[in-house]
């Protein structure tokens, strides 16, 4: 028996496209529609991978070996509070539901709680809290925006269908899709190249075949036209710079120099020198002429500008240009979140304690300071002395410095497969795969909340993030509570459904209050 | 549950027109009974204190994506204001705009037990919810964008309100929303593409409708739904100056839709939308032509939007207006936020400051207004939080507005201005305890259609607030400094039949209070076919399955069922 499941959302990068269509069949997913290539690679077959983790299991003697929940569970509360200075890391690949309790756990804990964004996005929180930013949703850019400048990012393959569903190539209310113009280039292309190596191999030459001759030649004549036209500025040639109008090349590193000649242009200042950045200021000039003459602009911005030098300062001048830009017609700048839900934590985190990221609970209330409370900062120090690490993979992307210091303490795991940090574990836990295999929250790279469905069981006996946060929590407030220390309350379980009392009808609003018998009478009357 | 009895108390409760009388109150399963077992029951000896119904703020800005933006824009608000964590309680930060734990616990030691979110885009409804869930001790509800829905154009521009009146049913259903509000009608649809209306008249763009049918057409549907509020509005023209005009031809605008003598609308924030002069350079107060106007006709209510000199975050879905505040410089963040097909947002940390000729001439029109309007039924206290100031500078607010000596003393420090260009010092109004408990819980309560909220009567709420003012002894007036901290710190709170605070401190933190929302069912239910399906798919950028706001977003949940006449 297999059954379709309609709009499913995909929880793997920032665009959450809740549009897929997935076929189950004996608790399997076996087919999926409207996904794009990242998207199937987890949710048909990454997923049910061999390498899932389906016991709990403690180092012991130097291996790994599974124990029952309880244990792990006990084990993982002793190791963190017996811990100084814990950190909690990770948090963009789970739901908001887990992400509070993760902030009950570190305010419990006195700990340092961080998330993803520190090693990406991070500098571009730190450049909305300097400056602001103009942003809008992504339904705002497919209806109306006729210019899109992706600036060092790749969208083309970090955001599969950001282009297709919500930019260049979608139907808008006021603007059109591109798509048949980028296929009609397409196919230019492919018969230049084609002709391209036909000639070369009549020449006989045996160079490198370029079918690309200037890579950052003048902007072209299209960039002045109506209708949507899409620029992409990167330090190498991408996939999307290919589907571009235009590609802007420029040096690396040289981003906050390149913007701040466009705002210099922007702001009719003069530009004495020829070359910014490794383009000519020509070519910047009608950059910038496009930007202004546009009705609706936007710029999205990547990895590449927020982790190169100039770092928030690069995000920074980014936002003043669009900032400018809103002087002379309508223009927007939004991140390019990676993580589907790393713009939930630093929500969730900032209703909770007011801050988004970096956070310390050492001293009983919530300090914030990226550059201390970072989790690269923390480690690189030695500040803390135990670390849960969940739904993330610091073990393949952090420094090895850090990870050294970090495997001289013992070390949590939450997630669902054998990714690099598991293996790390000094007690790692298995965990279901959220979206796939249960329901909960995450928000679109523009803040928008979304449901994730739940398509097949998980394996017996795994637990959710969320739970298993809460049996780690509860078993923490027992240890504190066994030494004396003072504990915070467990909220109580609502079940959502039931209300307090049975849904009551209101009567309609009285015009003239009339005076109701009152409680009780005047003690005395005098 | 356990049964509480409040004895002793000087008992204020308009609604049932009670002035300060010495009575007892009690309490049982969450509600007021007309008695309870003296022996079994808690005993609060309420000798020399006053007791009000739990106080219900009608326009506040605590959850929601705009809310949150703010939050995380402004590590330098909550540096200066950190919360310690205790036994009973969460941590967090406070200070224009506190994380949700705090907004709870803060709220409850002023005495008020409801708070109603003043805006939130349906599309990002989960999220205000969320944000409601983690905001304890309060009951809780939010309006819901309306006004620039494209439906909601769509077919006000084609003439049919039934169609209409089926689709925001709809709508509430599925944000789980508690009325309808509307934002610079027209001018958040125009700000899409960088523009803005201008007046009531002006045509929105690519829609063929003008605010003032957008506002008409949806008190009518309103109307039709009978939604237990009305229509809660943001008028166009906002803190511009010269906009007191703007907000006379709205409430002219309304005036033959009032049939039954109740009020259609609620216009939120007033002292923002009375400014007299030309220009910022001529800058005045039209307070007394609001007042004027409002005296005379009963087809509205307003709140204050109180400014109270303070550093804080000014937020709200006027994303134009934002935007001109940002032009008038002075201001290095600027968070613009539009959401797709329903509204927009803006965000801009501001300091209104005592000698800024501006500032100091806006305080004094929010008081202007609340002292000339005779009726305290019609203007209820807000300070629009954070917009004006932050919800806990409500007692500095009370205290201007029930002691003359109060506004002396702040009006010393203003800039001139304050005195010069409006009434306020000589006007010598000093609103009563009764007037008060009006103007901040029974009027409140009243306009927001919750019969069981802002009074004692038996049957009520047992949200109550009991604060240490004795009206024989203390003269409030005189004595403004001790009734500010009374208010600051109620004696106690109770919250559903539970004493939540006591001296000003939280003493249990465990009520998570309920959610309201309003399911209008509509004789014919709005029709969901494949057309409206696809049509949603080509506005939004989530399918319509997944639009809805479920049962999970809502901990506990409080339905209000009406019967529509469509």
């Amino acid at each position: 028996m297999s059954k379709i499941i309609n709009n499913v959302v995909c929880p793997i990068c920032g665009c959450l496209c809740d549009d897929l269509e997935v076929t189950v069949k004996n608790n399997e997913i076996v087919k999926m529609k409207n996904g794009c290539a990242v998207c199937e690679a987890k949710m048909v077959h990454g997923y049910k991978s061999e390498e899932r983790i389906l016991k709990p299991m403690i180092r012991k003697n130097g291996k790994l070996e599974p124990v029952s929940m309880d244990e792990a569970v006990k084990k993982a509360a002793q190791i963190l509070t017996d811990a100084k200075y814990p950190l909690l890391f990770g948090w963009s690949s789970t739901v908001n539901e887990a992400q509070r309790i993760g902030v009950e756990l570190a305010e419990e804990l006195g700990s340092a709680l961080d998330n993803c964004c520190s090693v990406c996005h991070g500098p571009s929180v730190m450049a909305t809290q300097e400056v602001g930013i103009p942003a809008a949703t992504l339904g705002q850019i497919r209806h109306r925006a006729d210019l899109i400048v992706y600036w060092a990012c790749n969208p083309w393959t970090s955001h599969p269908r950001h282009v297709e569903r919500y930019t260049a190539f979608t139907d808008g209310r006021f603007e059109g899709s591109e798509w048949k113009s980028y296929m009609n280039k397409m196919k230019a292309s492919a018969s230049r190249k084609k002709m391209d190596i036909a000639s070369k191999r009549i020449e006989r030459e045996e160079a490198q075949i370029n079918p690309q001759v200037e890579v950052n030649g003048p902007p072209p004549q299209t960039l002045q036209k109506p209708g949507r036209k899409m620029i992409v500025v990167d330090v190498r040639k991408t996939m999307s710079a290919e589907a571009a109008d235009y590609f802007m090349q420029i040096e690396p590193n040289r981003d906050y120099d390149v913007i701040e000649a466009l705002r210099c242009i922007v702001q009719d200042q003069e530009l004495d020198v020829e070359k910014v950045g490794g383009v000519p200021v020509e070519y910047l000039r009608e950059v910038a002429d496009a930007m202004m003459k546009c009705e609706f602009g936007v710029i999205y911005f990547g990895l590449g500008m927020t982790q190169s030098l100039g770092r928030f300062r690069n995000i920074e001048v980014a936002i003043a240009l669009a900032r400018d830009l809103n002087r002379k017609t309508k223009f927007i700048i939004s991140p390019m979140r990676g993580h589907f839900n790393v713009t939930g934590a630093n929500q969730v985190f900032a209703w909770q304690t007011g801050y988004p990221y970096a956070i310390d609970f050492s001293q009983g209330y919530p300090q914030f300071n990226p550059g201390e409370n970072t989790a690269v900062d923390l480690l690189k120090r030695e500040d803390n002395d135990a670390t849960l690490v969940i739904s993330a993979d610091p073990g393949a992307h952090f420094p090895s410095v850090v990870m050294k210091n970090m495997m001289k303490h013992p070390l949590i795991t939450i997630n669902p497969d054998m990714n690099a940090i598991s293996r790390l574990g000094d007690v790692v836990f298995p965990t279901q795969w959220c979206g796939i295999e249960y329901v909960g929250t995450a928000y679109r790279m523009d803040s928008v909340p979304i449901t994730l469905k739940k398509v097949v069981e998980a394996p017996p006996g795994v637990l959710t993030d969320e739970e298993l946060l809460s049996k780690i929590l509860a078993e923490v407030r027992e240890i504190k509570k066994k030494r004396g220390l003072p504990v915070g309350l467990t909220e109580q379980k609502i079940v959502h459904t039931e209300p307090i009392e049975p849904p009551r009808v209101c009567p309609a609003p009285v015009t003239k209050p009339k005076p109701k018998k009152v409680v009780k009478k005047k003690k005395e009357a005098a | 549950m356990t049964e509480i009895l409040i004895k002793n108390g000087f008992v204020v409760d308009p609604l049932n027109k009670i002035n300060c009388e010495k009575m007892d109150i009690a309490i049982k399963n969450g509600k007021v009974v007309a008695k309870v077992n003296e022996k079994n029951a808690q005993v609060i000896d309420a000798a020399g204190l006053t007791v009000m119904a739990g106080g219900v703020d009608i326009h506040s800005h605590v959850a929601g994506a705009e809310v949150n933006m703010g939050r995380m824009i402004r590590p330098e608000d909550h540096y200066k204001d950190p919360v310690r964590k205790t036994a009973l309680t969460r941590c967090g930060t406070g200070y224009s705009i506190p994380s949700t734990f705090v907004t709870g616990y803060r709220y409850s030691e002023m005495g008020y037990t409801s708070v109603f979110n003043g805006s939130v885009a349906a599309l990002k409804a989960k999220h205000a919810h969320e944000e409601l869930n983690d905001i304890p001790l309060m009951d809780k509800a939010t309006y819901i964008l309306t006004g620039d829905w494209w439906f909601v154009l769509e077919n006000l521009a084609k003439g049919d309100v039934d169609e209409c009146a089926r689709l925001v049913a709809w709508l509430m259903r599925a944000t789980k929303g508690y009325a309808i509000k509307i934002v610079n009608p027209g001018g958040l649809e125009s700000w899409g593409f960088g523009r803005n209306v201008h007046s009531i008249d002006d045509p929105v763009p690519n829609f063929g409708i003008t605010p003032r049918e957008i506002m008409r057409g949806l008190i009518k549907v309103n109307k039709k739904l009978n939604m237990p509020h009305t229509i809660h509005l943001h008028t166009n023209n906002l803190g511009v100056p010269g906009n007191y005009q703007t907000t006379l031809d709205t409430m002219k605008a309304f005036e033959d839709l009032s049939t039954d003598g109740k009020p259609v609308a609620h216009i939120t924030h007033i002292q923002f939308a009375s400014f007299k002069g030309e220009n910022w350079g001529k800058f005045k107060s039209g307070a007394e032509e609001i007042a004027k106007y409002m005296n005379a006709h009963n087809h509205m209510t307003l709140d204050m939007g109180q400014v109270t000199f303070s550093d804080t975050t000014t937020m709200t879905a006027d994303g134009p207006f934002e935007f001109s505040l940002y032009e008038l410089g002075g201001h290095n963040k600027w968070v613009n936020s539009d959401v797709e097909t329903e509204s927009s947002g803006g965000i801009i940390p501001f300091h209104y400051k005592k000698n800024s000729p501006v500032n100091a001439l806006q305080w004094s029109i929010g008081l202007e207004i609340a002292l000339l309007i005779k009726d305290p039924w019609k203007i209820f206290m807000t300070t629009d939080h954070p917009n004006g100031g932050p919800f806990y500078d409500y007692p500095k607010v009370l205290a201007w507005l029930y002691s003359k000596k109060a506004r002396e003393a702040t009006l010393k420090k203003c800039h001139k201005s304050a005195k010069k260009k409006s009434l306020l010092p000589s006007i010598d109004r000093e609103l009563s305890l009764y007037e008060i408990a009006i103007m901040t819980r029974a009027g409140t309560a009243k306009a927001l259609g919750l019969p069981d909220k802002g009074h004692l009567g038996v049957g009520a709420d047992a949200d109550v607030a009991i604060f240490n003012i004795n009206p024989e002894t203390l003269d409030i007036s005189q004595k403004f400094r001790t009734a500010r901290k009374a208010f600051a710190n109620a004696a106690y709170t109770i919250k559903d039949g539970t004493i939540v605070v006591k001296d000003g401190q939280v003493v249990n933190s465990q009520i998570p209070g309920r959610t309201f929302w309003v399911d209008a069912e509509t004789k014919d239910p709005c029709k969901i076919d494949d057309e409206m399906k696809r049509k949603f798919r080509d506005y939004w950028t989530i399918e319509f399955e997944n639009y809805p706001v479920t049962d999970h977003y809502v901990k506990v949940s409080d339905r209000l069922e009406r019967k529509a006449s469509v």
